[in-house]
């Protein structure tokens, strides 16, 4: 399987992705900010369609319009779900028009809604490489007050965290993450990645550190099984990422409840 | 000399003039609880002594931040963080720092941690996920956040709020434990007098506009209180000393004083 350079590009960005998603999911989690997540992932759509109708990279589409949704969210309140919401919907409005003035391929758009792993490109994995590796940087400086702001906004407000800088910022690097991981699951499954390795990691275990890599580890284990999985198969990848991340949460909510 | 003083202070919100005319002077280690009506601006004053705040007239004269511990107000059900209390205590301590926190060993802040749990007798349960502790359980822990950096001044903002009696009870008498034992001053917000009377140095009531502060014996009386209120209260003394307050308006309650 890895002797096809397609799939050794496949799981590099794979393995990128699921790294900073398995991080940034926990996170957004941890900050009850699934929706904000989930309408990222819906206007990269319209700009992947977009940048399909220009003629530009699709990837481009992707991390502009995350982007620009991010930049349109980071200053809401985290429980604002109506302006979250109304921003999710012009996005698949706008999305619906690109893709109605293209004219092209039908298939263009399941691959923009569903992913595929076999348009990876090495300029692909390089993007994707990048964003995740000032991603983890990032974290890695400023992961410790995320956290602090997370749990207790106003606590840490208090104790000089910048905790509004800091949503911000978190809101934009979760767009950036959004955007790369679309590229290979597709604007809608990104949410696989993103949530269930997280919530499955925060049902385990109550230590923050153990949980965290938990999520990391599912997340790069449904990933790669995955790509083998759809590799081997006649069936897309995106169904088996979300089905392994789906076993998975069953697992540890039925061993969870088992230990209750 | 006193901890944190205010004269003739004043603050305003919006335009708005929260309260003014303020005095107030916390002496260290002791227990001073800023009692009022809701919205009447006892919140405000823990945050002016953060330094969150600042005065429209006045004076101030507050603790460097980082000799201040401050427990925020927990709305009913918000603190149901996936991690044990003993995260959050350890948040309380290093939280506002940059970097990775990796486990070491013989780590001082752990041990700094242990301590702070054992002052407030969480041990038992600090290992626990916090969200399937009592609320009780989970007002200690918070509490323990609020002192690990071992603080001159403790700001607690309505602690007690989603607490049964004897919880309430038993964690005044904590609070005024700490208060003597370690020489922390504390300022407790709160709504209701009575179940802490017993415990106070101090009390500090907001409303009309303005607030009255002073030892418990001298500032309830049915006459301070009254006249703050602009409506008749009454204050019973029961048979072991303790001062009731009966006929406190609960809310938005304004005196008006033509």
């Amino acid at each position: 399987m890895l002797t096809y350079r397609f799939m050794v590009d496949a799981y590099a960005a794979g393995t990128a992705v699921a790294v900073t998603s398995g991080v940034l999911g926990w996170f957004m989690v941890l900050r009850r900010q699934t929706f904000a997540g989930h309408t990222l992932a819906m206007v990269g759509f319209p700009g992947a369609a977009a940048a399909a109708l220009a003629g530009v990279p699709i990837a481009a589409g992707y991390f502009g319009a995350c982007t620009l949704g991010a930049l349109a969210l980071g200053g809401r309140r985290r429980d604002d779900s109506a302006a979250t919401g109304t921003v999710q919907a012009v996005g698949l409005g706008l999305g619906v028009l690109f893709v109605g003035l293209y004219h092209g391929l039908l298939t263009d758009v399941t691959t923009l809604l569903f992913g595929t792993f076999l348009g990876i490109t090495q300029g692909d994995v390089i993007a994707i490489a990048a964003v995740s590796a000032a991603t983890l940087a990032l974290l890695a400086v400023g992961g410790r007050q995320l956290l602090f702001a997370s749990v207790d906004g106003e606590a840490a407000h208090a104790a000089g965290v910048r905790v509004r800088l800091l949503s911000y910022g978190f809101v934009l690097l979760l767009g950036l993450s959004v955007a790369a991981t679309s590229q290979l699951t597709g604007a809608l499954l990104v949410l696989a990645l993103l949530v269930a390795p997280a919530a499955t990691a925060q049902q385990v275990t109550a230590r923050p550190l153990r949980s965290l890599a938990l999520s990391v580890a599912l997340a790069l284990g449904v990933t790669w099984g995955g790509l083998a999985l759809a590799y081997y198969s006649i069936y897309p990848v995106g169904f088996y990422v979300t089905s392994l991340a789906f076993a998975a949460y069953v697992v540890a909510r039925v061993w969870r409840w088992a230990n209750a | 000399m006193s901890l944190l003083e205010l004269r003739d202070a004043e603050v305003q919100l919006g335009g708005r003039t929260i309260w003014s005319d303020v005095d107030l002077t916390v002496e260290p280690g002791t227990f001073t609880a800023v009692l009022g009506p809701n919205g009447a601006g006892k919140s405000t004053l823990l945050k002016v002594a953060l330094g969150l705040v600042p005065l429209a007239s006045g004076m101030v004269r507050a603790p460097a931040k980082r000799d201040v511990g401050y427990l925020p107000q927990h709305h009913h059900g918000e603190a149901t963080a996936p991690f044990r209390g003993v995260d959050l205590v350890r948040l309380g301590l290093d939280g506002a720092r940059w970097g990775v926190p990796l486990p070491r060993r013989n780590d001082p802040r752990r041990e700094r941690v242990a301590e702070t749990i054992a002052l407030v007798g969480a041990e038992r349960y600090a290992d626990r996920p916090f969200g399937e502790l009592s609320g009780g359980e989970q007002q200690r822990l918070l509490i323990a956040q609020a002192l690990v950096r071992r603080p001159r001044l403790l700001l607690l903002d309505e602690p007690l709020e989603s607490l049964d009696l004897p919880n309430q009870h038993a964690v005044a008498a904590l609070v005024r434990r700490i208060c003597h034992e370690q020489g922390i001053a504390v300022l407790l917000v709160a709504h209701d007098v009575n179940p802490i009377s017993d415990y106070l140095d101090q009390v500090v009531y907001f409303a009309g506009g303005t607030a009255v502060s002073g030892a418990p014996s001298e500032v309830i009386t049915e006459a301070t209180l009254s006249r703050l209120y602009g409506t008749p209260i009454e204050v019973l003394r029961t048979r072991d000393g303790r001062l009731v307050v009966v006929g406190q308006p609960d809310t938005g309650a304004h005196a008006h004083s033509h």
